[in-house]
């Protein structure tokens, strides 16, 4: 969903001078559209993030709307102050778009990780955080929001693959998309695992299991309203994400079901412990922690099996 | 401060998008920062009483919500990268209006601004005045001790830097210098400024633990007769 963002990027360029976009070093076979049609607007700032996100203030209180380009830890955990102290708390435009998230970098192993960054980034009620399902998405989440007043945080999937069947590329900042319609159980997913949830949903309907498939697509603003309406129906719900289960889209869930006192029995699924040094692929590192639609298959079913007849 | 405030710095208005911007890196320095503003006139003599008091804009460091102030500052070693944003934004527009950063030396050990200085040197831009408050001093004891910064005037020359070595106490000297300066396309200038801390109170001069330490009543009037003020 990168190539499809850039080029979406390159397309709002066209018409507003006022997109930049600064890399750390960062985007071989993905920025280049970018580059060659606005070298004028476009930096190389070098391997010096925390540089990238202060020249970034800079440039958006001078008028400009800065994109900043790394992987994810790159371009959060490593410039997470300067991302507070700037763009944050002066409530300027500038978008970090973080790359990879979860495990998608596979073999470069954890310190290419994202599992932390959704939880930073939506903790501050002044950030935007947008995490697409699919490169269909990917297009419209830009679409909606480019041009938000204050800053905005995109966690992009290297995918330019995967569409997910049913979403057809709907967003709507601050609200949930229904991907599928099921009666026993929910299912409520962020970002590229959203593939492997539907999978699960095939699983379990083959099963006899009727489960239902939510999108979260824009974590903050969160879909406050849409999740408490849509858990009020079930009795049990799994989250899944390329994330720790702590801060991201399981605690979301939490919130919601806690602060609207619903009935719904949670079960999250994503990172629960601190990587080992041991790496592997995407698939492999899924598998690791659960989260292939097979196993997210087993463990909602399990989890249905618990819950007392009505 | 007095120099930039009070001759170099042109700011028709604050909300002007073209006026030069200024950024106190060492934003624990905010005091003087709020006096240099109270004498142009963007902070009344009222509000300037309620410095540090509930309810206040002006705290121990600078808040991007007070008329005159471009940028929060307080953390050390993010006001230069900040500063050239602003000088490369003034370049892509091409603005005339220049950018100054003051920092302080013990800032010089935060990797952030380093980075800041590379790639201003790599991008030329001479429409960025950085001044180091060079007062061999930093919270828990002098720099030489801590993290030894000289020779400073041969590292920033290496980063590519026009670099100018100067007495921080004397404003004509000062504000030539920086008359001085080209603002057309060339290296970044740095002002090396050698100051002493606590300069004019006697009994805080070069004394780390002014840094952190309150004056009583009659140590404030001490101050106040050293320096001349009924």
């Amino acid at each position: 969903m990168r190539s499809t963002f850039i080029n979406a990027l390159v397309e709002i360029a066209k018409i507003d001078t006022r997109i930049v976009l600064l890399t750390g070093d960062l985007g071989y076979l993905a920025i280049e559209p970018f580059m060659d049609q606005f070298p004028d607007r476009f930096f190389n700032i070098g391997v010096a993030e925390q540089d990238m996100v202060g020249i970034a203030t800079g440039l958006a209180e001078s008028g400009f709307i800065p994109f900043v380009y790394s992987i994810v830890p790159f371009a959060v955990l490593r410039p997470y102050e300067f991302i507070r102290n700037g763009p944050i708390m002066h409530q300027f435009p500038v978008r970090i778009v973080g790359i990879g998230g979860g495990m998608e970098y596979g073999t470069n192993g954890a310190t290419h990780y994202g599992l932390e960054d959704i939880g930073l980034m939506r903790m501050h009620p002044g950030m935007s955080v947008i995490v697409p399902a699919d490169y269909g998405q990917a297009k419209t989440c830009l679409d909606a929001t480019w041009n938000l007043p204050g800053p905005v945080y995109y966690r992009l999937s290297k995918d330019n693959q995967t569409l997910i069947p049913g979403l057809s590329g709907r967003f709507e900042l601050g609200h949930t998309q229904n991907i599928r319609t099921g009666t026993d159980l929910i299912m409520i997913t962020i970002g590229n695992i959203t593939s492997e949830a539907v999978k699960a949903a095939d699983l379990l309907e083959s099963m006899g299991i009727s489960c239902a498939v939510v999108s979260v697509a824009s974590m903050n603003p969160s879909p406050i309203g849409d999740l408490q309406e849509t858990l009020s129906h079930y009795r049990v719900a799994i989250t899944v994400e390329t994330h720790y289960v702590t801060g991201g889209l399981g605690s979301l869930v939490s919130e919601v079901i806690a602060e609207a006192g619903l009935t719904c029995r949670l079960v999250r699924c994503g990172v629960k412990t601190t990587p080992t040094g041991m790496t592997g692929s995407q698939e492999y590192m899924l598998r690791l922690h659960g989260l292939t639609g097979e196993q997210l298959a087993k463990t909602a079913s399990e989890a249905l099996r618990q819950i007392p007849p009505r | 401060m007095a120099v930039l405030f009070g001759s170099v710095l042109h700011i028709p208005d604050p909300n002007d998008p073209e006026r030069d911007r200024f950024i106190l890196s060492k934003g624990h320095a905010a005091l003087a920062l709020y006096a240099a503003l109270h004498v142009r006139g963007w902070i009344s003599a009222s509000d300037l009483s309620t410095y540090c008091s509930d309810g206040t804009y002006l705290g121990v460091h600078p808040e991007f919500a007070q008329k005159g102030v471009d940028f929060c500052s307080g953390s050390l070693g993010q006001g230069l990268p900040i500063g050239v944003g602003a000088a490369l934004a003034a370049r892509m527009q091409l603005s005339q209006r220049r950018v100054f950063v003051l920092v302080s030396d013990a800032e010089c050990n935060e990797g952030s601004l380093w980075e800041a200085v590379m790639f201003a040197a790599h991008h030329k831009l001479s429409n960025l005045v950085v001044i180091i408050d060079l007062n061999g001093q930093q919270a828990l004891g002098y720099t030489n001790q801590v993290i030894n910064l000289a020779p400073m005037v041969e590292r920033w020359r290496a980063f590519g830097w026009d670099v100018h070595d100067v007495d921080g106490h004397d404003i004509p000297g000062l504000q030539n210098t920086i008359e001085s300066l080209t603002v057309s396309v060339g290296a970044p200038h740095v002002l090396i400024a050698h100051t002493v801390f606590g300069k004019g109170v006697s009994y805080m001069e070069n004394q780390i633990k002014w840094h952190y330490w309150p004056m009583s009543e009659s140590e404030y009037q001490q101050a106040l007769q050293e320096n001349g003020v009924e």
